[in-house]
C-alpha cells in the first residue's frame, strides 16, 4: 500500500493540464494511470520516506492498490478526473481519516474506488510498502507486515450505491430511472 | 422547529413540506451548467448510460459555458470545445456560449450570474466545484463530478444529503482598505479547510448586505475552500434587481425560518478584521498582511471567478492609477462583459483598462485557465519557482500550474498594493 498525507487536494491527484485527455479513448485514459498523485511534493510521495511516485515514470499502472491518506482528502476542485485517475493507477480502495464531499461523492457515484474511513489518522502507523488486507463486511483492516489491526467506519448509505456499480445502477435497481 | 434557507430550498425541490440535516433525498435540477474540462467526459457517460440517441431532459436548463482552456493551442483543449459545439448543435441547446463568437461570456460562475441563470429559491448544479458561487443570490448551488452531471442530463435529478447550515454574521460598515476576499479568508483560517465540510455556509448581517452583488460571490465562492457544499445568502432588494435586470424567468425567493436550526454561529465585527492573505500552500493558512509585508514577489495575478470581476477590477486600478507595476502583473477579467466595462469604466478620465495598461500590466482575454494551472501556453500560469501574489482561490501544491511556485491568496486591493511594490503590501500603505 501507499501513504500520502493530510489534505491531498485534487491538483496534487491529478494536475489540471493533464484533464484534457479522453476518459474513454484508451490511449489517452492511461495519461491518467501515470499522473496519478504527481503533483504531490516529493518528499511526500509514499510516506514516511516519501520520494517515491505511486506511478513509477516509465509505467502507466501503479504497483500499488490501496492508497492510505490523512485527513480531508480529494480537498478542492470536483474533477471525477482524481478518483478515475487513481483508478486507473490501479487504486481499489482508499482509506482517509476524512475526505472532501465532492471526492468521496465522485469516488461513489462513478464507481471508481471504495472510499474507506478510519477512526483515527493511519499515516503514522502504515508505512509505504507495508501490505494491508482490508475486510469490507466487518468493516476492518489489517496490517499483514506489522501486525497492527484495526476497525473502519462502517460504509452507510452509499455501499448500496457501491454495491449497484455506480449511481445509475443504483437508480435503476431502486426504479429511479428506467432500465437501459 | 424552523428551518434554514438550504433546508427550504431543497425541500421545495423535494417536493416535501421539511427535510432534516444528514439525510439523503432525490431533488429536481432548475439549471445544470458545464464547461469545456468537464463537459465532454460528462456528455460521453451521459451517452453511455442514455443511448447515442438520448435528448437531454430539458434543454433549457442546461448551460455550456466553455471557459477554462480555451486561449490555447492545446489539440486536446481545442477538441473538447469541438465536442461541445457538436453535442449543443445536436441537442438544439439554446444555452451554449460557443468559444470564438460573439456570444462567448467566459468564466461560468460569473456568466451565470451576468446571463440571469442565478435566481433566488432555485436549484443550480454544475461540474465545477466554485459552483458554490451563485449561493450569493440566495440560491442552492453546488458542484459536482461528471457522473452525477450525466444523471442530471438524463433525468433532471440527483441525490443529496441535506447539510447542517454554519452561520457567519459580519456586523459594522466595511472599512476602505478591506474587500469581500479578506472576510472570507478570514473565516477559512477560522474553521480550517475542512471546517465545512458536509455543511452549508450561510452569510450574513450588515455587513454583508453592504457589498455589492459582486463581492457576495467572493464570500459564496470560496465556501467550498472550508469544504463547504453550498454558500449561501438570503436575496435582498439588490439581489431582486440585479436579476430582474437580466431575466424574465419568474422565481421566487426563500428565506430562514426566524427559528432555524444552524450547526454553529460565528459573529464577526468588520471594523477590526485585517487585511489577510493565505500563504503557500493551503486556503486556511490565514496570515495578516502586516505579519507578511515586505516578502519579496514575482509576480502578481489579478482575475478568476474570485478576483476578477468589475469591482475588483475598479479596485486594483483605483491603486495603479498614475503609477508603474514593478513585477509581472497579469490582469485577466473574468468574462467578456467585464472586460467590455473595463473599457467604458472610467477613474478620473482614464478606463480601467488603459490603467492596467499604462502601469505596465499583461492584459489577457477572459478565461480562467491561469488558476488552475491550465495548459502550458495558458497566460499568467507558473512554471517555475514563482512566489506570486493573486486574487484567485486555491494555492495547493502545483495549482497555478508549477509545483514549485508559491502561491499567496489575496484582494485585488492588497494584490495590486504588492504588485507596486514588488513585495506583499498593506493597502492601508497606499490607500489615500
Amino acid at each position: 500500500m501507499y501513504v500520502v498525507g493530510d489534505s491531498i487536494d485534487t491538483d496534487q491527484i491529478i494536475p489540471a493540464r493533464h484533464l484534457v485527455y479522453s476518459m474513454t479513448v484508451p490511449d489517452e485514459r492511461k495519461q491518467y494511470g501515470r499522473y496519478a498523485l504527481s503533483a504531490v511534493p516529493d518528499r511526500g510521495q509514499g510516506l514516511p520516506e516519501g520520494h517515491t511516485p505511486l506511478t513509477a515514470p516509465d509505467a502507466w499502472k501503479s504497483d500499488y492498490s490501496i492508497l492510505v491518506a490523512g485527513s480531508n482528502f480529494g480537498c478542492g476542485s470536483s474533477r471525477e478526473h482524481a478518483p478515475f485517475a487513481l483508478r486507473e493507477a490501479g487504486i481499489e480502495a482508499v482509506i482517509a481519516h476524512s475526505y472532501a464531499r465532492i471526492f468521496y461523492r465522485n469516488a461513489v457515484d462513478g464507481g471508481f474506488l471504495i472510499p474507506l474511513e478510519s477512526f483515527s489518522n493511519l499515516i503514522d502507523v502504515i508505512r509505504t510498502g507495508d501490505e494491508l488486507q482490508i475486510e469490507i463486511s466487518s468493516s476492518s483492516f489489517k496490517n499483514l507486515t506489522t501486525g497492527y489491526d484495526g476497525l473502519l467506519k462502517p460504509l452507510g448509505d452509499v455501499a448500496e450505491i457501491l454495491r449497484a456499480g455506480n449511481v445509475f445502477e443504483y437508480a435503476r435497481q431502486a426504479g429511479f430511472i428506467d432500465e437501459k | 422547529m424552523g428551518q434554514t434557507i438550504t433546508e427550504k430550498i431543497l425541500a421545495a425541490h423535494a417536493s416535501r413540506e421539511r427535510v432534516t440535516p444528514g439525510e439523503h433525498i432525490w431533488i429536481d435540477v432548475d439549471v445544470l451548467m458545464t464547461h469545456d474540462v468537464c463537459g465532454p467526459p460528462s456528455i460521453d457517460i451521459f451517452k453511455r448510460e442514455f443511448g447515442q440517441e438520448a435528448r437531454v431532459w430539458d434543454p433549457d436548463k442546461l448551460v455550456i459555458m466553455p471557459d477554462h482552456y480555451i486561449f490555447t493551442a492545446d489539440p486536446h483543449a481545442r477538441r473538447n470545445i469541438e465536442i461541445l459545439r457538436v453535442f449543443a448543435a445536436e441537442q438544439e441547446l439554446p444555452h451554449y456560449y460557443d468559444v470564438g463568437s460573439a456570444r462567448y461570456a467566459g468564466v461560468c460562475h460569473i456568466a451565470l450570474a451576468e446571463e440571469g441563470f442565478n435566481r433566488p429559491g432555485e436549484v443550480l448544479f454544475g461540474t465545477d466545484s466554485h459552483t458554490c458561487t451563485s449561493g450569493a443570490f440566495g440560491m442552492f448551488s453546488t458542484g459536482v463530478g461528471n457522473t452525477d452531471a450525466a444523471l442530471i442530463m438524463g433525468t433532471g435529478k440527483i441525490w443529496v444529503r441535506v447539510p447542517e447550515t454554519m452561520r457567519f454574521v459580519f456586523d459594522g460598515e466595511l472599512p476602505p482598505y478591506l474587500m469581500a476576499k479578506d472576510l472570507i479568508l478570514t473565516v477559512i483560517g477560522d474553521v480550517g479547510i475542512d471546517g465545512g465540510t458536509y455543511r452549508a455556509l450561510q452569510f450574513t448581517g450588515e455587513a454583508v448586505y453592504d457589498l455589492s452583488m459582486e463581492e457576495r460571490m467572493t464570500l459564496t465562492n470560496m465556501a467550498i475552500e472550508a469544504g463547504g457544499k453550498n454558500g449561501v445568502i438570503e436575496a435582498d432588494s439588490k439581489t431582486i434587481e440585479y436579476v430582474r435586470e437580466r431575466t424574465d424567468h419568474v422565481f421566487e425567493p426563500v428565506y430562514s425560518d426566524a427559528d432555524a436550526r444552524y450547526e454553529s454561529e460565528r459573529v464577526y465585527d468588520v471594523s477590526v478584521i485585517e487585511p489577510v492573505v493565505a500563504k503557500p500552500h493551503r486556503p486556511d493558512n490565514r496570515a495578516s498582511v502586516s505579519e507578511v509585508a515586505g516578502i519579496r514577489l514575482d509576480r502578481a495575478y489579478i482575475g478568476s471567478c474570485t478576483g476578477g470581476k468589475l469591482g475588483d477590477f475598479r479596485a486594483a486600478a483605483g491603486l495603479l492609477k498614475g503609477q508603474e507595476v514593478r513585477i509581472d502583473t497579469f490582469v485577466v477579467p473574468s468574462s467578456t462583459h467585464v472586460a467590455e466595462e473595463m473599457r467604458v469604466e472610467t477613474i478620473g478620465g482614464e478606463s480601467l483598462w488603459d490603467i492596467f495598461v499604462n502601469a505596465g500590466c499583461k492584459m489577457g482575454h477572459a478565461n480562467c485557465g491561469a488558476c488552475l494551472g491550465g495548459p502550458i501556453d495558458t497566460l499568467g500560469r507558473t512554471t517555475g519557482e514563482e512566489i506570486v501574489i493573486s486574487t484567485t482561490n486555491r494555492n495547493f501544491p502545483g495549482r497555478m500550474g508549477s509545483r514549485d511556485a508559491s502561491v499567496y491568496l489575496a484582494s485585488p486591493l492588497t494584490a495590486a498594493a504588492s504588485a507596486l511594490f514588488g513585495v506583499i503590501t498593506d493597502p492601508r500603505e497606499v490607500l489615500v
